[in-house]
């Protein structure tokens, strides 16, 4: 119920998030979830997979080297299929394609109002393969079914469909010089693209970065994330269908320590964009820096404080929070994962915030009402069991979940821990899975600071009604987007990005097409003008 | 009233005249007839001829529209949709256009007697085009966050007006439309629309359009009459909240002095022009001459931008009169329905007379005919294309909007003079600089005092160009981002704020 009235984007379209619950079997202190039997016999995918090669110059084609590397369902550990291997000669075919289709091709040279008009139909199209697009996605990636085919694959749309409209309205300025010259700045297309997107949202990354990329004229290399291929080079080959000419858009399905490498340190790509973690951005940065310097932005991990006030109703404040922390199984970069509760609600909140936990319906992505799927894969699944040891072991409370659901596959019981110190790892570390760290504190100014004290910059949530307390939180914390009373509130108009270590640049809205252009100032010196 | 009266003989046969479909006024989503049950003729101006009798509306008629713009204003979903579905009206809105560019293209041609293939090609298509660039727009409307001097924290919103009233003449009656109209719903703002009497059947196709498109009712109402009634009332409405007029300079006073009057709406005014178009000895005078042609006679110069002073500097002006001269011949004028017609008639038989007697008044001033000027034996309004030289600053034909294919040639000599000449005029709406001396190109451009500047073309019109006029062509912008402004209102708002780590 409370969903309905966060004023989210987000969770405007989601299926309310309470309905449909696992009942959980309650014992012993800590409760436990029973194994569902849906999980054992995987729901049918409604869909096939077509296309498993590498996209190079609008054709499907084999890796240079014959490889492939399976892609995996995690729901079972199982191969979906296997997909085209690219490597360094795979990144250099398609870097010169993209190159060509820059230096010589239609795309740069085409009215901005032609490059609008595929965009548009490309969006057109993903809409009326909605349902397919996103049964590609949540087998791949493991998100709920509806969560894809109601917010993301719609999302996709409407960015390309925001960044559509960009394309005829990209203007420079005429500029007043310091004596008698005309000034002007031609916004012009970098070039070739490199970007390469991480395995959370396979599709809303991918509109991230291509949309704004194409909107401005450039072309793309685009490399997906091992775990998650699929979707890109489906709407990819769309993209074709929609009249995108060839080249332009390249996608090279690989590893980071090969294809991404090789991308990154590539001397003929004009700009890398990377989201992912703050390690493998720091590489990212360093290979272009000893190559040709190509301009990075990067959007990276994050710790992001929720922040729950004293003046809070609590149980919109354990929804919201709840939501901040658990979507998309908690790998969002942006992750309310540092739950900070004011003392005097603080006992309120973790009761209300452990009953909710147990109450989100764990499931099979495919079957209705699932609220959380698997964790992406093995590795991650491993890594946040590991976290949640050193929680207990540190000393927080395990107030629920705190091990895998069922028996097979990647998922994850809801977990909450409260009595969470700064100093212990799960206050410290980016967790990426579904594991809410509660945090107590006594005034505006320690929390401040604490929320402040972290590596990371990318997101904060405020939770109060107290105009004073919203504006003065607003400017102090450090971070790249606060939500004041909502939380995961995307549009194609809002940017985003982080501060310190989170990353550099914005992407999204008005700011992401920077990311996409050169200005070129033009100077010329004006003989008897009538005004300066 | 059937298409057949349309007819004159062999050259329609060129395209099938569509029937006429919508001759009522749309109010609230609804075709209606006019209060009073009165109607008017719109004349085919190839023949004189009547095409339908279309609803007078009057002023109690645009009572009724305000009232329908103004709950859908207050109280109806249009300023409350997210930019993103404004826009995917505005985007379904500009397919219906495309789908039916062959439709509207006729009407416009019967009504206006503007080209037909011209209009299915170009005009009509770019109709299209500007209404998608809108509705790119619709989620683009962006105010700013402030730098306040103190702890303060400050932005600004950008709202829509309200309630819009816009008049429309008869020489683009698709492109003033979707023009006035496209920035106005991605503003998130209603509308009452009063077309051109001479011309308006293509506005009322446009309103079912809208329907079609899923437009809510009473956003867009459109009322056909005359400028003295239902122009004159939609200028007085104490319940519109911005004038937006595009016309002639005399009525354009009337607007803002109604305006005035009523409740000091904001007013915007694109008017008439008297722009030079300016030629100097380095150009290739082949293809300048060419371009000064197209820049008089283009829609029968019935365009406030007209290229209408012709000023040649000296050291060419002889070549390029023998151009102009030989070009002229070759300027076909006929049927706009045929293809290989460059003019069809006037819009009317008032502004066929009122061009007539400037021709007698240049004449009689001294100016030299080098071409044109003579009347057609054909039926209709039309005229030869017109080059008068010889012509002087102080000529009624210098000075006045003409409004029709009559070109006026002027000889200068410097830089320095022809920019005095030039901006010796009291419209300042365009201007076309004629050079590839970069040096000429940059001061001239500087000098003029004339809202949009062509450098080696003329008539570039884009989405994204903004034009409007200095002086008495008007103020405002249409096109490009800038008319946003036009609909928008700027609120400033300020909250205290304690503790900012910054400021």
């Amino acid at each position: 119920m409370a969903t309905r009235r966060i004023s989210s984007l987000v969770s405007r379209s989601l299926p309310v998030l309470s309905s449909g619950g696992k009942q959980p079997c309650r014992g012993r202190g800590i409760h436990r979830y029973s194994t569902a039997a849906s999980l054992e016999d995987p729901i049918k995918p409604p869909v096939s997979v077509q296309y498993d090669k590498l996209l190079i110059n609008g054709q499907f084609v084999n890796s240079a080297s014959g490889k492939t590397f399976p892609t995996l369902d995690p729901r079972t550990g199982e191969v979906i299929t296997n997909v085209a291997e690219g490597d360094a000669e795979d990144i250099n075919r398609a870097v010169s394609a993209a190159r060509k289709a820059f230096d010589e091709g239609p795309w740069p040279k085409m009215t901005a109002y032609e490059r609008q008009k595929i965009m548009l139909r490309f969006a057109d199209l993903v809409e009326k393969y909605n349902d397919e697009i996103a049964a590609l996605e949540t087998w791949d990636n493991g998100k709920p079914y509806e969560q894809s085919a109601q917010i993301e694959v719609p999302m996709f749309v409407r960015i390309f469909r925001y960044y559509a409209g960009w394309t005829d309205k990209i203007h420079g300025l005429t500029i007043p010089a310091d004596g008698p010259h005309h000034v002007q700045t031609l916004h012009e297309p970098i070039g070739v693209a490199g970007q390469i997107i991480p395995w959370n949202f396979p599709l809303l990354m991918f509109a991230w970065k291509v949309a704004p990329a194409l909107a401005c004229g450039n072309t793309v290399v685009l490399k997906t994330a091992e775990q998650t291929p699929l979707s890109a080079l489906l709407v990819s080959k769309l993209l074709h269908e929609a009249g995108l000419p060839e080249g332009v858009m390249n996608v090279v399905s690989g590893f980071g320590p090969t294809a991404g490498v090789a991308l990154c340190s590539h001397m003929d790509v004009d700009k890398l964009a990377f989201t992912g973690s703050t390690d493998t951005g720091k590489m990212v940065l360093e290979l272009a820096a000893k190559s040709n310097l190509k301009s990075v932005t990067l959007e990276l991990g994050g710790k992001s404080p929720f922040i729950v006030c004293e003046d809070a109703d609590v149980d919109k404040a354990v929804e919201l929070a709840h939501f901040a922390l658990f979507f998309n199984q908690g790998q969002c970069c942006c992750a309310g994962s540092r739950t900070y509760v004011h003392e005097n609600v603080y006992d309120e909140f973790i009761e209300k915030a452990k009953a909710r936990a147990l109450k989100r319906s764990v499931g099979d992505p495919f079957k209705a009402g699932m609220e959380q799927g698997p964790q992406i894969d093995e590795k991650q699944f491993e890594k946040i069991l590991k976290y949640i040891r050193s929680g207990t072991e540190s000393g927080a409370t395990l107030e629920t979940g705190g091990d895998r659901f069922g028996t097979k596959g990647y998922y994850i019981q809801p977990t909450v821990f409260s009595n969470v110190k700064d100093d212990m790892l799960i206050a410290q570390d980016e967790i990426f899975g579904p594991v809410q760290t509660v945090l107590k504190f006594k005034d505006l100014d320690e929390v401040i600071r604490r929320a402040n004290n972290s590596r990371y910059g990318l997101a904060a949530g405020v939770f109060t009604q107290n105009l004073d307390t919203a504006n003065t939180l607003m400017r102090a914390l450090r971070a790249g987007t606060v939500w004041i009373n909502c939380y995961d509130t995307f549009d194609a108009a809002i940017p985003f990005g982080g501060y310190k270590m989170s990353g550099i640049g914005r992407e999204k809205g008005e700011y992401s097409l920077k990311n996409y252009l050169q200005v070129k100032a033009v100077v010329t010196p004006l003989k008897n003008p009538a005004w300066l | 009233m059937s298409s057949e009266s349309n007819g004159n003989g062999v050259e329609s046969s060129h395209v099938k005249i569509p029937q006429i479909k919508f001759t009522k006024l749309f109010i609230n989503g609804e075709f209606v007839e006019s209060l009073s049950g009165k109607t008017f003729e719109t004349i085919d101006p190839r023949t004189g001829e009547v095409i339908a009798k279309i609803s007078e509306g009057d002023k109690e008629d645009i009572d009724l529209a305000v009232k329908a713009a103004r709950q859908a204003f207050d109280h109806g979903p249009w300023p409350r949709l997210p930019g993103s579905e404004r826009r995917k009206i505005m985007l379904k809105f500009a397919d219906l256009i495309d789908e039916n560019v062959e439709e509207i293209a006729a009407l416009d041609t019967i009504d206006g007697g503007k080209l037909y293939h011209f209009g299915k090609i170009v005009e009509i298509p770019s109709a299209a085009e500007n209404f998608r660039y809108y509705a790119g727009a619709a989620d683009k409307i962006h105010g700013a966050t402030l730098k306040m001097s103190r702890e303060l924290q400050a932005y600004t919103l950008l709202e829509p007006i309200g309630v819009v009233g816009h008049i429309i003449p008869w020489n683009f009656p698709s492109q003033m439309f979707v023009m006035k109209v496209g920035p106005t719903l991605a503003a998130g703002c209603t509308m009452v629309v009063k077309p051109a009497e001479q011309t308006p059947l293509s506005a009322l196709y446009y309103a079912h359009l809208a329907k079609l498109a899923g437009l809510p009712d009473g956003v867009l109402n459109v009322v056909t009459g005359y400028g003295r009634t239902a122009g004159a009332a939609i200028s007085s409405h104490m319940d519109i909240d911005k004038v937006s007029f595009t016309g002639s300079t005399e009525v354009g006073r009337l607007v803002m002095q109604a305006a005035a009057l009523s409740n000091l709406k904001p007013v915007s005014l694109e008017l008439g022009g008297k722009s030079p178009f300016i030629v100097f000895d380095d150009v290739d005078v082949d293809k300048i001459a060419s371009l000064a042609l197209q820049g008089t006679f283009y829609n029968k110069g019935e365009i406030c931008v007209a290229g209408s002073r012709v000023f040649v500097q000296e050291g060419i002006y002889d070549k390029f009169l023998i151009k102009l001269v030989e070009k002229t011949k070759a300027w076909v004028v006929g049927d706009p329905f045929d293809p290989n017609v460059h003019q069809g008639p006037q819009v009317d038989k008032n502004q066929y007379e009122r061009i007539l007697k400037f021709i007698e008044i240049g004449k009689k001033e001294g100016a030299t005919l080098l071409a044109g000027g003579k009347l057609s034996n054909r039926k209709g309004y039309y005229i030869e294309p017109t080059i008068f030289t010889d012509v002087s600053d102080d000529m009624t034909i210098a000075k006045e909007e003409i409004f029709g294919p009559v070109m006026s040639v002027l000889k200068f000599k410097s830089v320095e003079e022809v920019i005095k000449r030039a901006n010796a005029t009291k419209y300042g709406l365009a201007a076309g600089i004629m050079t590839n001396d970069l040096n000429i190109a940059n001061r001239v451009s500087r000098s003029i005092r004339a809202g949009v500047i062509w450098i080696n073309c003329y008539f570039a019109f884009d989405k994204d160009l903004p034009y409007g006029g200095y002086k008495m062509s008007g103020f405002g912008r249409d096109m490009g981002l800038e008319s946003l402004n036009m609909y928008l209102q700027v609120k400033s708002v300020a909250t205290p704020i304690y503790n900012s780590p910054w400021l």
